[in-house]
């Protein structure tokens, strides 16, 4: 590579998988980087993979992790079924939950860390209830048991309101106020360029389908590690909704993040860095 | 004290030629609550054209801005703490009302944090 303009890769490499998925021939797109204990990574609702592109970059980690993220079906680089053109896309538990089992066996993962943050954080919530068996760890990030909605959510999506404006604008407020300003603004324009009814579809999973209230005292962190990483101006999911998750899960372990919001990965990378190393440093000492 | 500073909009947001420009297709009167103190901010092409303080008989506007004195000022907060921070997260959690009607709001969402947002002390003018 030319070496007088500084140009470099960086040590993560994009591939298209194939596979069926949901009942339906599907391609998505997965970034890794590194090598070791698989760390399966989920963004957030209305965004893609590149949330996680610091940890990702991060030689310390990769070189002891091998740090996977895909785009789910509608988002990032990856295409949405055949068919797309004549339905409204909504997430449901089932397809979420079916899509993180599928997309693990097709890379022949075996016991991976989830790490998942909002939709992320709650659908690790449902994987320690119904499969901990799987995994060899579970990291929420912005994890809470429900979200009510706070504005009418058919905002996000109406062909007569700029849906990449509307869904950036929304979601602002909830990058914590100590972020690099280029990692916020990075963090912003991916949810300036998520298509029409794609947030608002992944929100459906995250204020209804995905409730899981009545359930959460029941997971078992003894047959799956829980780890549970909160920003403090997220309104989303706030400090108190993760602090009342550690409360009734015996065992899981809550960090609030000062100063952090709704992205911890994305919107303030080194600063989320520090509080997820002790934690993947605990997980190696797993079994 | 904010109904000061509310006074001084036009000269904090108008010159601010990224701003406006993102409110070129905006043209609007809201009305912004202080606790029991009104506000009309007429707004055009993105311009601050003019803020009028109440009271009022028969004000007409599109939508509205509610919040108590306190809350605004919390909001002004320089470092504001968590659910101050962001219009709307002051939505949230029950400290901001919009009332009327939200379009012009939500189709210049961050036109209107980052107007309001000129209000904090300490933001340049």
């Amino acid at each position: 590579m030319n070496a007088t303009n500084d140009a470099r890769f960086e040590p993560v490499v994009g591939r298209y998988l194939q596979l069926n998925l949901l009942g339906n021939p599907h391609r998505l797109y997965v970034e890794e980087a590194g090598e070791g204990v698989p760390l399966l990574c989920l963004h957030t609702a209305g965004a893609d993979s590149r949330q996680y592109r610091a940890v990702m970059n991060d030689g310390e980690i990769s070189s002891r992790f091998r740090v996977i993220a895909f785009d789910m079906p509608w988002h990032g680089k990856s295409s949405p079924p055949a068919g797309w053109q004549n339905y409204e896309y909504r997430l449901t538990s089932k397809d979420y939950i079916d899509m993180v089992l599928t997309v693990s066996d097709a890379l022949g993962l075996e016991r991976p860390v989830v790490m998942g943050c909002s939709i992320g954080g709650r659908i690790v919530l449902h994987l320690a209830l119904d499969h901990p068996e799987r995994f060899r760890a579970l990291i929420g990030l912005q994890s809470g048991a429900h979200a009510d909605p706070y504005y009418d959510l058919q905002w996000l999506n109406r062909p007569d309101v700029h849906g990449g404006e509307v869904c950036s604008g929304i979601v602002s407020g909830l990058i914590g106020p100590s972020a690099p300003e280029t990692d916020r603004w990075e963090t912003l324009w991916h949810y300036a360029q998520g298509g029409p009814g794609v947030f608002q579809g992944d929100l459906y999973f995250y204020t209804v389908d995905g409730d899981v209230r009545d359930k959460v005292a029941e997971i078992d962190t003894r047959r799956c590690p829980l780890y549970l990483l909160t920003g403090e101006y997220d309104y989303s999911c706030t400090p108190d909704d993760t602090r009342e998750l550690a409360h009734r899960i015996q065992g899981a372990q809550a960090t609030i993040m000062d100063g952090m919001g709704h992205f911890p990965m994305s919107e303030d990378p080194e600063g989320f860095l520090s509080h997820l190393r002790p934690v993947l440093a605990d997980i190696e000492q797993e079994p | 004290m904010i109904q000061q500073v509310l006074e001084r909009l036009p000269e904090l947001a108008n010159g601010d030629a990224w701003l406006t420009h993102r409110g070129r297709f905006l043209h609007v009167t809201f009305m912004l609550a202080v606790g029991e103190e009104h506000f009309l901010i007429r707004i055009r092409e993105g311009r601050v054209e003019s803020v009028d303080r109440g009271p009022f008989v028969m004000p007409q506007w599109t939508f509205a801005l509610r919040a108590s004195a306190q809350d605004w000022r919390t909001f002004r907060d320089p470092s504001p703490p968590p659910g101050f921070h962001d219009l709307v997260a002051m939505m949230k959690f029950k400290r901001l009302q919009l009332d009327g009607d939200p379009y012009p709001f939500m189709t210049h969402i961050r036109y209107f944090k980052d107007l309001l947002g000129r209000l904090r002390a300490g933001v340049a003018s």
